[in-house]
């Protein structure tokens, strides 16, 4: 599904990914983990589309399409999701609308006719119950005021009602409390399925106890350095990334 | 307002100025040029009575001793008043009994305008005078606000039909004599709406004026008299376009809103008169005075949204004369391009208890320049005014201006004067999010000014809010590179 070789991007002339490899095939779960600083919020931007990131060298393909042609909303329409480390706020603009904007959209790049708001309305329901959102918080004013939880609860929201074939999460477990932390995990198990793929960008391996990954990378200076199982997020934990730092020096 | 975007998207096809056509009618225009000979032409031409012929006439004498206003943050090149026609009708014989005998090419206009009278009949419940240039052309539904004692016409039917309200009201919110712009519009204004709701009557409709600028060369000077008698409520919408034209057309209007004991007058305009092109060439000089006056309990709510015109010089304002009355402003204005606005309020509290909202949302993209100036004025008498003023300024790229000019004048220990001021920028990770999620960056920014412009938009009747939605989106389009 997204096959990624050789990976050089950077911003303002720093080089910041020096040649990343990653194969993610369907129904996989990758976390990506990584002391500050080396370059896992990067990757996901790049991914994404970021205009301010130029890819000097490599390449992301995703579905069989070269994603550098392609703008960030048509890899959005494509399939492609980030649940941002921050996302931002839009003042007067309500995370109903906002999905809804964001869905019709996607539905108009691929040529179909917008939701009908009967659906619509049903799809919200469904994944808000889902997520223990209630229906007050539909009309609030995206990410405007919400507390960190909120803002995080608000992106796998997003993510469920979009039903992306790649979902990548930034750092989502930041700012979340152990019963949010479940309720956001539980939501994305149950979005998983054989034909679509997570990868999971974190620093802890607490979330990792909830969204079980199949393989586990670590990212440092821009280079994927290290890969395994889940028992290698266990080992991270223990040792703390010096030992990766020493075993690499 | 799920169904406002769904019907937004649809109708978002076109590009630029969507309406700069110009509609190829006979019309009838004076030459160019303005002395007491043109201003007593007007009144005849109109049928006038004496005494407002020389209504008019003292409102000239006035003129020619006034300078053109200079203290507004606008440059602009002063347009000559010798070089402007005054008069400009589309040719007719009379009244249109039916819609048969209106020229087609005028009702094409309208379709184009999307304001087809029929459909208007039909749908909306929305009853229309269109101004064309300078002459009422149409009035819908007036038999049905008959029933009620409602009156509705145009201002030169009225003076005809109903001296006396029009020598009772005209020119006693706004003197011949205010301003310079004032003057004029009192020497040569050819046409307009007039409005009367009787007492105790509540409008059952949403009265509507449609204003349009046609042909070359002359000004549009239309004057507007709404009068809410005691315990009525009226909900007043106007909307305005000008054709795409390489000079600088000028409007010069008049609205006078008088609300009685009791009384509210909700008036909400929307503005899209010819901006200019991309270099600053041609476009609407908008260079109007409102003014409302509120009785004891009475409200006036000015609810505007301003996208078009080059220059707009502009401070729909409200005298709360009586006790206990409100006067609101709620304001959108989308600068884009070279677009100049200099535009505000003025909230005068004379009685007790009077209460004032200001809400302002500026935006400004391009190289235009967008200023806010707004007077809070608590008089001796006024105890216990409250005044709360909220001004927004929304910035995209860097080379526009966002200004804000806040006076408060309290001469009353008792008054609460509350203002706030806040300026963003339109952020790249905004845009940025939105792209993520699919939403392509010109779809994005209408999102955020939308949100941005919420509380105002949301104080506009439905059928308006869509229209200003879409416009805001127009506006603004190709603003972001």
């Amino acid at each position: 599904m997204l096959t990624i070789k050789d990976l050089h991007a950077s911003v303002e002339d720093k080089e910041i990914l020096k040649g990343i490899n990653l194969q993610v095939n369907p129904g996989e779960v990758h976390a990506i983990m990584g002391p500050n600083g080396s370059g896992k919020s990067t990757l996901s931007t790049v991914i994404a589309g970021h205009e301010d990131y130029e890819v000097s060298k490599g390449s992301i393909v995703f579905d069989g399409e070269d994603l550098a042609e392609l703008d960030a909303e048509q890899r959005a329409h494509k399939g492609v999701f980030l649940s941002f480390q921050y996302p931002v706020e839009i003042p007067g603009v309500t995370v109903t609308n906002f999905i809804k904007t964001a869905i019709n959209a996607s539905r108009k790049a691929k040529g179909l006719e917008d939701m009908p708001a009967k659906e619509m309305l049903k799809s919200i329901r469904e994944k808000a119950a889902m997520l223990e959102i209630d229906s007050k918080f539909l009309s609030r004013s995206l990410n405007e005021g919400f507390s960190g939880g909120e803002k995080k609860r608000n992106e796998i929201f997003q993510l469920a009602m979009l039903e992306p074939k790649l979902a990548i999460l930034d750092e989502t477990d930041s700012g979340l409390d152990i019963d949010a932390l479940k309720i956001v995990a539980n939501g994305v198990n149950k979005l998983k399925s054989e034909d679509n793929a997570v990868v999971v960008i974190t620093h802890y391996q607490r979330l990792l106890d909830y969204i079980v990954p199949d393989f586990v990378h670590v990212l440092y200076n821009g280079r994927i350095v290290k890969s395994g199982t889940k028992e290698l997020a266990h080992e991270l934990e223990a040792k703390g990334y010096d030992w990766i730092k020493q075993e690499l020096a | 307002m799920a169904y406002t975007e769904e019907e937004l998207k649809k109708e978002l096809e076109t590009k630029e100025y969507e309406y700069g056509f110009y509609t190829d009618i006979e019309s009838d225009t004076f030459p160019v040029g303005l002395n007491e000979d043109i201003v007593r032409a007007i009144s005849k031409r109109k049928g006038e009575p004496e005494w407002m012929t020389d209504w008019r006439l003292e409102a000239f004498a006035s003129w020619k001793e006034m300078k053109e206003p200079e203290w507004a943050n606008v440059h602009y090149t002063k347009p000559d008043f010798q070089a402007i026609s005054y008069y400009s009708a589309p040719k007719k014989k009379d009244k249109y009994e039916s819609l048969d005998q209106v020229d087609p090419e005028l009702l094409d206009t309208f379709n184009k305008l999307g304001i087809s009278i029929e459909e208007q009949k039909k749908l909306a419940g929305v009853a229309v005078d269109i101004v064309i240039d300078s002459v009422s052309v149409a009035t819908t539904f007036r038999e049905t606000l008959a029933e009620k004692g409602i009156i509705f016409c145009s201002i030169s039917e009225a003076i005809k039909d109903y001296p006396e309200l029009i020598k009772k009201y005209l020119g006693t919110v706004i003197p011949p004599k205010d301003n310079f712009y004032a003057a004029l519009n009192a020497a040569v204004f050819s046409d307009g709406s007039f409005c009367y709701i009787p007492k105790g009557v509540r409008c059952p409709m949403e009265l509507s004026t449609y204003f349009r600028i046609n042909q070359a060369g002359t000004g549009q000077f239309e004057r507007t008299l709404v009068i809410a008698d005691e315990g009525s409520y009226v909900s007043y919408l106007e909307g305005c376009t000008a054709p795409s034209r390489d000079e600088n057309q000028l409007h010069a209007a008049c609205v006078e809103l008088i609300a009685l004991d009791d009384a509210e007058i909700k008036y909400s305009t929307v503005q899209n008169w010819y901006p200019g092109n991309k270099e600053g060439k041609g476009g609407v000089y908008n260079f109007v005075t409102k003014r409302g006056i509120c009785h004891t309990n009475s409200k006036i709510s000015w609810t505007q949204v301003e996208t078009g015109s080059a220059v707009t010089w502009k401070y729909p304002s409200c005298i709360l004369k009586g006790d206990n009355s409100i006067g609101e402003f709620y304001y959108i204005a989308v600068t884009n391009n070279h677009q100049q606005a200099d535009t505000g309020t003025k909230m005068i509290h004379l009685g007790k208890n009077t209460r004032s909202t200001i809400i302002s949302k500026g935006i400004s993209a391009g190289e235009s320049q967008n200023s806010y100036r707004g007077l809070v004025q608590v008089n001796p008498k006024a105890t216990n005014a409250r005044n709360f003023s909220q001004c927004d300024s929304l910035l995209m790229g860097n080379k526009c201006g966002a200004h804000t000019f806040p006076y408060i004048e309290a001469r009353n220990n008792s008054a609460q004067i509350e203002h706030e001021a806040t300026t963003s920028k339109i952020g790249e990770d905004q845009i940025f999010y939105c792209n993520q999620r699919g939403i392509d960056t010109e779809k994005a920014i209408a999102l955020i000014v939308n949100g941005f412009s919420k509380e105002v938009l949301n104080k506009l009747p439905m059928e308006f809010a869509v229209e200003a939605q879409k416009l805001l989106e127009i506006s603004l389009e190709g603003s972001v590179g």
